[in-house]
């Protein structure tokens, strides 16, 4: 066995989880789908004094799917988001995105909460999250509190949750009227973490973009929303010049880090590519997609 | 837990992984590690049916559960299951340690998906790692299998 030492606790109810936490501190750490977190107790990166394992706790796998809103339990598999239908229906760029995550056996048991929490900037749910206007509610002894996708993020695999806070749900949104979306990235093989990741979302009315969402992963220490070329594009038309020129102002305004993986350089190009892709899909899918 | 069918119980610290446990409590060695960090996909075996990493789960969080290791899958009296006979007719093995892993995801994959393209075995095994065969002889193997399956079932029915 590779791990340290440490106490385990099967948590039964959301209280007793959230009690178990507190009693440890700051030495205490959520064990969901374990997907990432077993890897770094395996090579010792994390040595946690108290495991608070949430899997037992019944409620937090429900999957609720409106035409506009969808609300995930923090404890739903990534493999079940995958395949499900009515998600593949409204949510086209989430089945898109829950697909590329790891391999199978990887989605069979990692959970959106922990994924939405582990807060990898390369990793496809929190881009999502940003690209749904999302939001997470989050349980501590001090009650319910909801943070908006654009609160959560403060820093490489850093959150702004306390360390006595559970993720509960994730909730994201999608505009009303004549929409589509895209979800792609680039990685060297499948299941790998993507050097770049997109997701767009895009409202028209008529020939007029009314509302463009923006978020790209692998391109900074948190996934980012591209505010200024969702600005360029709204009110305009959604041609291929005006989204050549959105995908520019991404590659611009971003400052990506560059690793074994690929240069600063060449990851902004790669942004403005999938950026521009992206964007054409969206285009390209609104009067297709049935989220009416 | 159930393993392979059988109700099998020990106990261990929380920090022992279900592949330790598999392996050094239940003396069920042929599920194998490779890289213990949930790379490789050596170690995969079926939770309830599902493939998962038992590297990357505790022991502990499979209590109560059902699974099936490498060792389930042959039939009483050593009868290869079509899969590893697949397996060895078309060369997808050499030196063979990757091969649980492989033959677990493709029970999984011939399981939802009973004539899966080569694409589509290609995905479901992109978690699998081999450093012998270069995956080609292995997606042959896939194939066959799911042909004699499902000339196996069509029998049945017939």
């Amino acid at each position: 066995m590779k791990p340290a030492p440490f106490d385990y606790v099967a948590a039964r109810s959301l209280d007793e989880a959230l009690a178990a936490l507190a009693d440890a501190g700051e030495g205490g750490k959520v064990l969901a789908g374990g997907q990432s977190l077993v890897p770094l107790l395996a090579l010792r990166l994390a040595r946690p004094d108290v495991l608070v394992d949430v899997n037992q706790i019944a409620g937090l796998d429900r999957l609720v799917v409106d035409d506009h809103r969808l609300v995930i339990g923090a404890l739903v598999r990534h493999r079940a988001v995958e395949l499900d239908e009515r998600v593949r229906r409204a949510f086209p760029l989430v089945s898109a995105a829950a697909a590329q995550i790891g391999h199978v056996a990887i989605r069979n048991r990692g959970t959106v909460g922990g994924s939405v929490a582990h807060a990898d900037p390369a990793a496809e749910w929190p881009t999502l999250l940003l690209a749904l206007d999302g939001e997470v509610e989050v349980a501590s002894p001090r009650g319910r509190r909801v943070i908006g996708a654009g609160d959560l993020y403060a820093g490489y695999l850093t959150t702004t949750l306390e360390a006595d806070e559970v993720v509960c749900e994730v909730r994201g949104t999608l505009p009303e009227g004549r929409i589509g979306t895209s979800f792609l990235e680039l990685a060297r093989r499948e299941g790998d973490f993507a050097i770049v990741g997109v997701a767009a979302v895009l409202a028209r009315e008529g020939d007029v973009v009314r509302h463009c969402r923006l978020a790209l992963s692998g391109v900074g220490s948190t996934p980012v929303r591209a505010r200024g070329a969702e600005e360029l594009l709204a009110g305009g038309p959604a041609d291929d010049a005006a989204i050549a020129a959105a995908a520019r102002t991404v590659a611009d305004e971003m400052d990506p880090p560059g690793d074994i993986h690929g240069s600063a350089d060449y990851r902004r190009k790669v942004a403005e590519v999938l950026v521009r892709r992206a964007l054409c899909a969206a285009r390209d899918e609104i009067g297709t997609v049935v989220a009416q | 837990m159930e393993v392979n069918g059988e109700q099998r119980s020990g106990s261990v610290e929380p920090r022992t992984t279900l592949a330790d446990f598999l392996r050094d409590e239940l003396g069920l060695t042929g599920t194998h590690l490779g890289c213990e960090h949930g790379v490789c996909g050596a170690c995969t075996v079926l939770l309830d049916g599902h493939s998962v990493r038992s590297c990357l789960m505790l022991a502990v969080q499979a209590d109560g559960c059902s699974l099936r290791t490498v060792e389930g899958l042959a039939a009483e009296g050593g009868q290869l299951h079509p899969i590893q006979e697949a397996f060895s007719a078309e060369h997808g093995l050499q030196c063979g340690f990757c091969t649980p892993g492989f033959l677990m995801s493709t029970v999984e994959l011939l399981n939802e998906v009973p004539e899966p393209s080569e694409e589509q075995i290609r995905s479901h095994l992109s978690g699998n790692l081999c450093r012998c065969t270069g995956y080609h002889h292995i997606v042959k193997a896939v194939l066959r299998a799911a042909e004699v399956i499902r000339g196996d079932v069509a029998a049945r029915q017939a």
